[in-house]
């Protein structure tokens, strides 16, 4: 219904999309949804796949593992082609035996890497150049030689170099799904082993756990995902599947679990839209355009990521810089009535009222520009703030005065500030001069528990619930 | 074999000639930045860079392209590299300065931001392929593996029969050759010392950056012959070949350079004769020849491969040959040590048939190698029934005893411990005692006659 609508309305591209979420289409479906339907779920699969196996291998910083043994496949499929092909010609193609073939010279690939790493000899980033560019060397040897073949072509095998999403068959998307299975149920299963393996290797193998074991084990899921997603995304970007979705998760989360998630959700997500791009405008190969919607949700997480986003982690600092600003101003109004009051009129030391009533006395803005080193366009500024959360308030004669909260806000920094400062002074030895500055560093980070702490210490000191300055 | 391999490089023509130069030439200009960015443990850093220069070179391409459609450029001036090398310099550079930014922004581990970075620029460099097919006349199969062998046919101006790569690799060649020695004493400081190249006021960061700007461009310079992935291999492999070769600098970058050439015709001739040789066995006569690129960096792994084994200083041959020599040669002595000991519970005129027929068991080929070297050193005679020292053997045999029985007596003088613990411990020092250190325990124990098992000490063999 809604496909003839649309297609009524001259939006082919779109009809096969309603098509998918559409049940009742199937049916008149053309034979473009069925495929693009087969060819959604195995990337939807292997991006998940690839995004939650992706984290292990970036918290273990081994996240170019992958580039390792995605480009050490490509010897692999051309001798398994051949092998085939001398066995029964024609049949040189048939997908699983590629694979096969594709795995083992993948997992070559990672050994060798792996030993001429624990040679010592060389560097551990060269290591993995010299096995990526030799296995990738000796593949294209074989490839030209199996294309100046008369017997076959190499046609086919070139898909695995940009990757041929869209060629996806029925049979493919079965294998891909029993391998994405078995991937997440290791990984589900595993999951506490791998964790303590990405963050504490040591601690597990002191558990008794065969740390050798789950290494290997999670190079052959990393070996399995690359070699499956090689036929999607294509050999040489299949290794952004592994690093960019468990990147961009990194701004997300702290935790593992909620970051795995995260990463197989962006990696789906960006693996399915990215096949659906590609399907509606033909001229965007799959491969590259999965690859580049991971990287939009890589720079979006780069700047919105609730944990570790840019732009949160500036409104975080840019709002703590606002209250420690107002927090200040509040002290300077404190100390400047303090002033000018005597000590009798100015502390209440009663139980039931230990603040003093300070909201009855005008505050002049000239005094606080000149206690502290601000400019009168910042004092401005603060007081507007300080005055929207109500913590000023200007009376009938437009004079500033202190509110309740804002003078239970003011003594509660008067006093942080001056139990460090005299704590500095008595247990620091620091000379009194100069405690007023690093006081003002530490006030807006001191905790309750510790501000006790501090009272209990300097309880000869305490004069009602604001000590006296030293100064 | 030879016949056949000579047969099949009978058909060399001056256009082979060419396209081992050109692959010399950009494997040469290569391996210098590789050389240093492996010191500097930059290796990944060519590596992305390889894949991030793409977009700017399409890039290039269109503008030229778009360029000689408006007649603003005609097809064959020289401006075309000029362009090609600054869209792969910018977009290189600007990779690299978006991987610094990330991994500041989001405090990432740089394998991971340059992951992200390069694949991404790659990405766009594929679907810039793609999208514009037609017009680039790039053919995604060339940014991969280059095309040597066409980039050798094309001369660089009508009058002038050279190949327009052979110039641009040269060219490219001695500008890093130049820059290299010009700027060696500071690019060494910087590597190998960098707090006292900034204490001496080099700025590392302009270095930094200049070796990267020399590494794009020479990457762009032999992106048409190699291609963007094997390029890596003509960075990365002859430098660290050369590194496992000498511990000099000087040296290292000249045998670097050594290797990059001789990949490169060992490339060409294994591309012309190998793939034919190996499959015509196979049964497929009619295989003929494969990617030069390709087989050059096969190449250059297989040297790479016999310097790991064959290293004079670091080789694993070495060390297995070094760790089996002394294998044989302790249990050569405890051969002799064995057979003493023989001789002294039962002389040798006194054997019985049965003590004849046991000789030294040979558990392992160490033992079987250990019999081989004594008897060839002429240490004992080996017959069909029993081994028997010589004069010469028992007098080495002798030291080894004393060797061990002084060190039992030591151990038990000085060290509280049983009399069952002494022997494998002695068993072990005995091999590594010098004639001096024996002489020094002797006089330390006052030239002790029995051990502590109550065993004679054989006299000193050391007049």
């Amino acid at each position: 219904m809604l496909t003839t609508r649309l297609a009524q309305h001259g939006m082919h591209e779109f009809v096969w999309i309603a098509g998918l979420f559409d049940p009742t289409e199937s049916v008149h479906a053309p034979y473009m949804a069925y495929n693009t339907r087969i060819v959604l779920l195995g990337t939807l699969l292997l991006g998940m796949c690839s995004g939650i196996v992706g984290t292990f291998m970036l918290l273990r910083k081994k996240a170019l593992v992958g580039d390792v043994a995605s480009h050490a496949a490509l010897p692999g499929i051309g001798i398994a082609y051949l092998a085939v092909e001398s066995v029964a010609p024609g049949a040189g193609k048939s997908l699983p035996w590629l694979l096969a073939g594709a795995s083992l010279s993948a997992a070559c690939g990672v050994i060798v890497t792996n030993l001429i790493q624990r040679t010592r000899l060389i560097k551990e980033d060269a290591a993995l150049g010299i096995v990526l560019s030799l296995f990738f060397g000796a593949g294209i040897v074989l490839l030209t030689i199996i294309q100046g073949m008369k017997t076959g072509s190499a046609a086919g095998l070139g898909d695995f170099i940009f990757g041929k999403a869209a060629a996806m068959t029925a049979m493919d998307v079965t294998l891909i799904a029993t391998a994405s299975a078995v991937v997440l149920v290791v990984c589900f299963v595993l999951f506490k082993e791998f964790a303590v393996l990405c963050f504490d290797e040591e601690y597990a193998a002191a558990l008794g756990w065969p740390v050798k074991r789950l290494d290997l084990l999670l190079t052959g899921l990393v070996v399995g995902v690359t070699v499956i997603g090689m036929q999607s995304v294509g050999l040489l970007l299949v290794v952004a599947l592994l690093i960019i979705p468990p990147t961009a998760a990194r701004f997300w989360s702290n935790r593992l679990g909620p970051m795995v998630l995260i990463a197989g959700a962006i990696g789906g997500a960006s693996s399915s839209i990215g096949v659906l791009l590609s399907a509606t405008i033909t001229q965007l190969a799959a491969g590259p355009i999965i690859v580049l919607v991971g990287s939009f949700a890589f720079g979006f997480s780069l700047l919105f990521g609730t944990v570790r986003g840019t732009f949160w982690q500036l409104w975080r600092q840019r709002t703590a810089s606002r209250r420690k600003g107002q927090l200040d101003l509040l002290r300077a109004c404190y100390e400047e009535l303090e002033r000018n009051l005597s000590p009798d009129e100015f502390v209440r030391d009663d139980s039931t009222h230990e603040i003093p009533d300070l909201t009855v006395y005008p505050i002049k803005q000239e005094a606080i520009i000149a206690a502290r080193a601000w400019s009168p366009g910042r004092v401005a500024e603060l007081l507007r703030s300080a005055i929207l959360e109500g913590w000023l308030r200007q009376d009938s004669n437009g004079q500033l005065r202190l509110t309740h909260s804002g003078t239970r806000l003011a003594a509660r920094a008067v006093r942080n500030h001056r139990l460090w400062e005299l704590y500095l002074i008595h247990y620091a030895e620091v000379a009194p001069s100069r405690v007023d500055r690093e006081a003002d560093l530490i006030e807006h980070v001191l905790e309750p528990g510790l501000i006790d702490q501090l009272e209990k210490l300097l309880e000869k000191d305490r004069r009602g619930s604001v000590p006296a300055s030293p100064h | 074999m030879f016949s056949e391999f000579y047969n099949l490089l009978s058909g060399w023509f001056a256009l082979d000639t060419w396209i081992v130069i050109t692959a010399a030439l950009a494997a040469m200009s290569c391996a210098l930045p590789g050389a240093w960015l492996l010191l500097r443990r930059q290796s990944l850093l060519g590596d992305a860079l390889s894949h991030s220069v793409l977009p700017g070179i399409v890039l290039a391409y269109l503008a030229m392209h778009w360029m000689e459609e408006h007649h603003w450029l005609s097809a064959d001036s020289g401006i075309r590299h000029l362009v090609l090398f600054m869209g792969a310099a910018v977009s290189g550079v600007l990779s690299a300065m978006v991987t610094e930014l990330i991994q500041r922004w989001g405090r990432l581990d740089r394998g991971a931001a340059m992951g992200v970075v390069f694949t991404s620029m790659f990405a766009v460099g594929l679907l810039l392929i793609r999208m514009f097919a037609d017009k680039t006349h790039v053919d995604p199969g060339c940014v991969l593996y280059g095309s040597l062998e066409t980039s050798a046919m094309i001369p660089l101006s009508s009058s002038i029969q050279i190949p327009r790569a052979v110039v641009i690799n040269g060219a490219m060649l001695l500008i890093n050759g130049i820059l290299v020695i010009a700027f060696f004493k500071e690019l060494r400081l910087s590597t190998f010392d960098p707090g006292l190249a900034a204490a001496l006021g080099l700025r590392a960061d302009w270095i930094q950056l200049a070796l990267m700007a020399m590494t794009a461009a020479t990457l762009v310079a032999a992106f048409e012959s190699v291609g963007a992935i094997l390029v890596i291999a003509m960075l990365i492999v002859p430098a660290a070949t050369a590194r496992l070769l000498t511990d000099r600098l000087s040296t290292m970058l000249v045998l670097s350079l050594l290797i990059a050439a001789l990949s490169a015709v060992l490339g060409h001739v294994g591309a012309l004769t190998l793939p034919s040789m190996v499959f015509s066995r196979l049964g497929y006569p009619d295989v003929r020849d494969a990617s030069t690129a390709g087989m050059m960096a096969v190449a250059a792994g297989g040297l790479f491969v016999a310097s790991i084994l064959a290293s004079p200083r670091h080789g694993a041959v070495r060390r297995v040959m070094d760790r089996i020599r002394l294998q044989v040669r302790i249990a050569s002595e405890d051969i002799l040590g064995k057979l003493y000991r023989r001789d002294e519970a039962v002389p040798v005129e006194d054997l019985t048939p049965s003590a004849i027929v046991t000789p030294v068991p040979l558990r392992t080929w160490i033992e079987w190698l250990a019999r081989r070297r004594l008897e060839r050193r002429g240490f004992i005679t080996v017959t069909a029934t029993m081994n028997q020292l010589t004069d010469k053997g028992r007098e080495m045999a002798q030291s080894l005893v004393r060797s061990h029985r002084l060190w039992e007596a030591y151990m038990a003088r000085h060290f509280e411990l049983p009399g069952d613990h002494l022997h494998a411990t002695a068993e072990q020092v005995e091999h590594f005692l010098s004639p001096e250190l024996q002489t020094e325990l002797a006089e330390e124990l006052d030239q002790p006659s029995f051990d502590p098992h109550g065993k004679t000490i054989p006299g000193s063999s050391v007049k």
